[in-house]
């Protein structure tokens, strides 16, 4: 079988009378399928006070409905063979459930109960704010991720990819129930949210049951938009961050273009040829990436032990970042020119083709690979829907092809200057401990 | 068009040839979709780690593709990236494992790389010291995390001298230490065909698949492994270290105690036993106590290890440091009820209903089916495995359950660490 065969099963998508949008792919290789609800809903809806609540309420999510209390839903998932989880993201939350396929039914069960029924029982918010606390305490034990939170937030001033998803610890302890329940009965409606099932069941059933489950579900109000667009960055950002590990990391931050953006193609080769191809996954990046310019100029020469950029889809503009874990005893400075230099090459000179090349045959690989696993593909469906559309997805090797050396120099003219940039570096104190 | 190929993998869909070498090969065709993953092992590892080397196993292994006799750092590097594959080598504590995976198409390519790195690795100086400099760096990063400053302090403690009580990272020191003559001697005195494990799960032609690793490993020769490691020792009394990291805001705990290796007959009770306790649903009992009705932590889960020696069994639980010693309380308060309360029949149902029924989920992937069968293989379960392995499950009663509970979960001679920040942190 070659790489042109990979099969392109037969896709149907639908939308409800309440709003609900559907989309369905069948899938016949394993006997398994897979099932997600996403809601346009995450930390891109939040405003000052109540960051973090998209997060907290898809854990709450988790603590009952009247049908399904606390712990019975993931008891009969778990009991049915079934896999399950939930995720907040800046611009959308998803939960899913991935079952041997006969069980499918239940996940359609559980979440037509839970997009309506979900209790938010007082004891079990404040239960979850420690927990929610806990998680976030948890992150800050890393300075990486300090510092990653500190970028982010100098980079946005006024939109809401500034704060972090999880939210500030200060809201997170005074946020209260009946914000959540707010929250949750503003966006948890069939009309601002997509149902999607991959695998192996048949699309007219399939359809039948989700009209059945959801079909009855009220539409909700019509959502708030988000319309604010963080005006152009005039003055570059520093932030510094120093603590008592030895250890030492650099980001750098450049303001760049959202998914449907004419211009996002040509950066995403630009990041494959900088630090590899990373398909669209949330699921971590690649194996082996030692031969792309970002490590040969910055680990291969023991400036920096790693290295990597990162550009990922979202609905707004957000950043286009480097991130740097140093070498013993090298500055930060010059860590900071080499990734810049290597930024002017190609700012001057482009790609080659056979960068181009090689950034193609690695995205073609990472489809392939994740055409495998049915939880993967409804993943992608609708986190496509919500950045795009599905037919985003589906062009996606197009557009990738589509792109020359020439467009890759001009995005990588136009998005890289210094006056944009936000930079953070993370060092030791002069007093931390050595050996 | 793909076809469907629904069948467990079981005596009659995969193919075992053992080579005159001592190699054992697992084939199973796949052909929905043009991908292949190879999978595999040697049996070497950290186990094997002289004294005062710890970590030399994991350093020779990070060295196999920084050169061999073709292929070059660079040219390594070129020829997987550039066709969009991937080929990792990591040790362990018995053995040594590798994965990859590529397009069929190119399924060629990464057998003969994967043989040149193996078989000819050439340990250029170069490229010794500017690993050792990234291993020290992630060795500093390591210090200062929570959740692996109490994993390693865990495994040093329960384990003492015995060779599973030493990471396969090593330490600051060791790494330091390592010369290119140990690589080189490392290699040649452990690195051996003779136990080794190939699986090959994907769009492949069963007949190439083993012509091509004939020709690519059928020549090489060498000794039996030795894969020996003394009793884990036996604790008569709970252990207890706190390790202080300032300037953190959460603790990591781990706590737990020495239990069952692989081929233990209560293996598979302590593994039903361990998914009552911390993972069914939301991670058990574990997690409906500690993080649902408490809300003492993000995570709160237990595992076990099961290799030739015991294995750890084991909670591990990231908590405000208020409430380390109330964290502590209530896991050992689930360990001392799952030993003295039976089971109850609906509970026991559960756990064996899950993991019996996500069988088919582990066995989606080609990578998972390969998983599945170099376990089946390393441990001589036999080819029917999956097909017994409901019955197994559901063979475990209230009272195995109990028992393993009483026998491992003891209060009398567990093992805890906590690592966070320090009692006087304001």
């Amino acid at each position: 079988m070659a790489i042109d065969e990979v099969a392109t099963d037969p896709r149907t998508q639908t939308v409800l009378a309440n709003g609900l949008q559907v989309i369905l792919q069948e899938r016949h290789v394993a006997p398994v399928a897979s099932f997600w609800i996403y809601y346009r809903v995450g930390s891109r809806n939040e405003l000052p006070g109540a960051t973090g609540i998209s997060h907290w309420v898809e854990h709450m999510l988790f603590k009952g409905t009247e049908k399904f209390p606390r712990g019975e839903f993931d008891k009969a998932v778990s009991r049915a063979g079934g896999v399950f989880n939930g995720m907040t993201s800046q611009d959308w939350t998803t939960y899913f459930e991935t079952f041997p396929s006969e069980r499918i039914e239940l996940a359609l069960q559980v979440e037509s109960d839970r997009m309506a029924n979900s209790i938010f029982d007082v004891e079990e918010t404040e239960s979850e704010r420690t927990v929610i606390i806990s998680e976030r305490e948890g992150s800050e034990n890393n300075y990486f991720y300090l510092l990653n939170e500190e970028v982010q937030a100098a980079a946005f001033q006024v939109h809401s990819y500034h704060h972090p998803i999880i939210g500030w610890k200060s809201d997170l302890l005074t946020i209260e129930r009946n914000d959540l329940y707010q929250h949750y009965q503003t966006f948890y409606a069939p009309n601002n949210a997509i149902a999607v099932a991959v695998g192996d069941f048949d699309t007219t059933e399939m359809l039948a049951k989700i009209e059945q489950y959801f079909g009855h579900l009220p539409s909700g109000p019509t959502v708030p938009r988000v319309r604010t667009r963080e005006p152009e960055q005039q003055a570059e950002r520093r932030v510094l961050l120093r603590g008592n590990e030895l250890t030492s990391y650099l980001i750098m931050a450049f303001h760049a273009p959202e998914a449907t953006h004419v211009d996002f193609f040509p950066l995403i080769v630009m990041d494959a040829v900088l630090s590899g191809a990373k398909g669209m996954g949330l699921f971590g990046g690649w194996g082996n990436n030692r031969s792309n310019r970002l490590y040969k100029a910055l680990v291969d020469t023991q400036l920096t032990v790693d290295v990597s950029s990162s550009y990922r889809p979202t609905v707004d503009p957000d950043l286009f970042s480097f991130y740097a874990t140093l070498a013993q005893d090298v500055d930060h400075q010059q860590v900071e020119e080499a990734i810049w230099s290597e930024i002017q090459k190609i700012q001057q000179e482009g790609v080659t083709a056979a960068e181009l090349t090689k950034a193609i045959k690695q995205t073609k690989a990472q489809f392939a690979y994740s055409s495998e696993s049915v939880t993967y593909q409804a993943y992608w469906l609708g986190f496509s829907e919500i950045i795009a559309d599905t037919t985003w997805l589906e062009d996606w090797l197009d557009k990738l092809l589509a792109v020359t050396a020439e467009d890759v120099q001009r995005v990588a003219q136009a998005y890289f200057v210094r006056n944009g940039q936000t930079i953070g570096w993370y060092l030791p104190d002069e007093d931390a401990e050595g050996d | 068009m793909a076809k469907a190929n629904n069948a467990i993998p079981n005596p009659d869909n995969i193919t075992r040839v053992v080579f005159d070498n001592g190699i054992t090969v697992l084939v199973r065709e796949n052909h929905a979709a043009p991908v292949v993953v190879m999978e595999g092992c040697l049996m070497v590892g950290s186990i094997h780690d002289p004294a005062g080397k710890a970590g030399l196993s994991g350093f020779v292994t990070s060295m196999l593709s920084r050169g061999s006799a073709h292929y070059d750092f660079d040219t390594f590097n070129e020829t997987i990236e550039s066709i969009g594959a991937s080929l990792g080598i990591g040790s362990d504590t018995h053995t040594t494992n590798f994965s990859a995976t590529s397009l069929s198409e190119d399924f060629s390519t990464i057998a003969t790389v994967l043989a040149d790195v193996l078989r000819r690795p050439t340990f250029p100086i170069e490229h010794i010291e500017r690993l050792r400099g990234q291993k020290l760096v992630h060795l500093q990063e390591r210090e200062q995390d929570t959740q692996q400053v109490a994993n390693l302090r865990f495994y040093e403690t329960l384990y003492g001298d015995h060779p599973y009580g030493r990471p396969t990272s090593g330490y600051k020191e060791t790494i330091s230490a390592i010369q290119h003559a140990d690589l080189t001697s490392f290699y040649q005195e452990r690195y051996t065909p003779n136990g080794m494990i190939i699986v090959v799960v994907g769009d492949v032609e069963t007949a190439a698949v083993l012509d091509l690793l004939g020709q690519q490993f059928g020549d090489w020769r060498g000794p039996v492994p030795d894969q020996t490691v003394p009793p884990a020792p036996i604790h008569d009394q709970p252990q207890q270290r706190i390790c202080p990291l300032p300037g953190k805001v959460q603790s990591d705990i781990m706590v737990g105690s020495l239990a069952v290796a692989r081929l233990d007959p209560d293996f598979y009770a302590v593994r039903v036993a361990n998914t009552i306790l911390g993972q069914f649903g939301m991670m058990g009992r574990l997690g409906e106590k500690v993080r649902e009705e408490q809300g003492l932590a993000y995570y709160c889960g237990s595992a076990i290890d099961a290799e030739i020696a015991s294995g750890a069994w084991y909670v591990n639980a990231g908590v405000n440091p208020g409430s380390v010693q109330q964290a502590i309380e209530s896991i050992l308060a689930e360990f001392e009820r799952l030993g003295n309360e039976l089971v109850g029949a609906e509970e026991l149902a559960d756990s064996q209903a899950y993991m019996t029924g996500v069988l088919p989920l582990t066995l989606e992937t080609n990578d998972g089916v390969a998983s599945s069968l170099l376990n089946i293989e390393r441990y001589g379960l036999g080819l029917d495995y999956l097909q017994r392995y409901n019955e197994i499950i559901y063979n475990i009663t209230p009272a195995d359950v109990q028992r393993v509970a009483q026998r491992y979960l003891r209060q009398d001679n567990y093992t805890l660490v906590v690592a966070g920040p320090p009692d006087d942190q304001a």
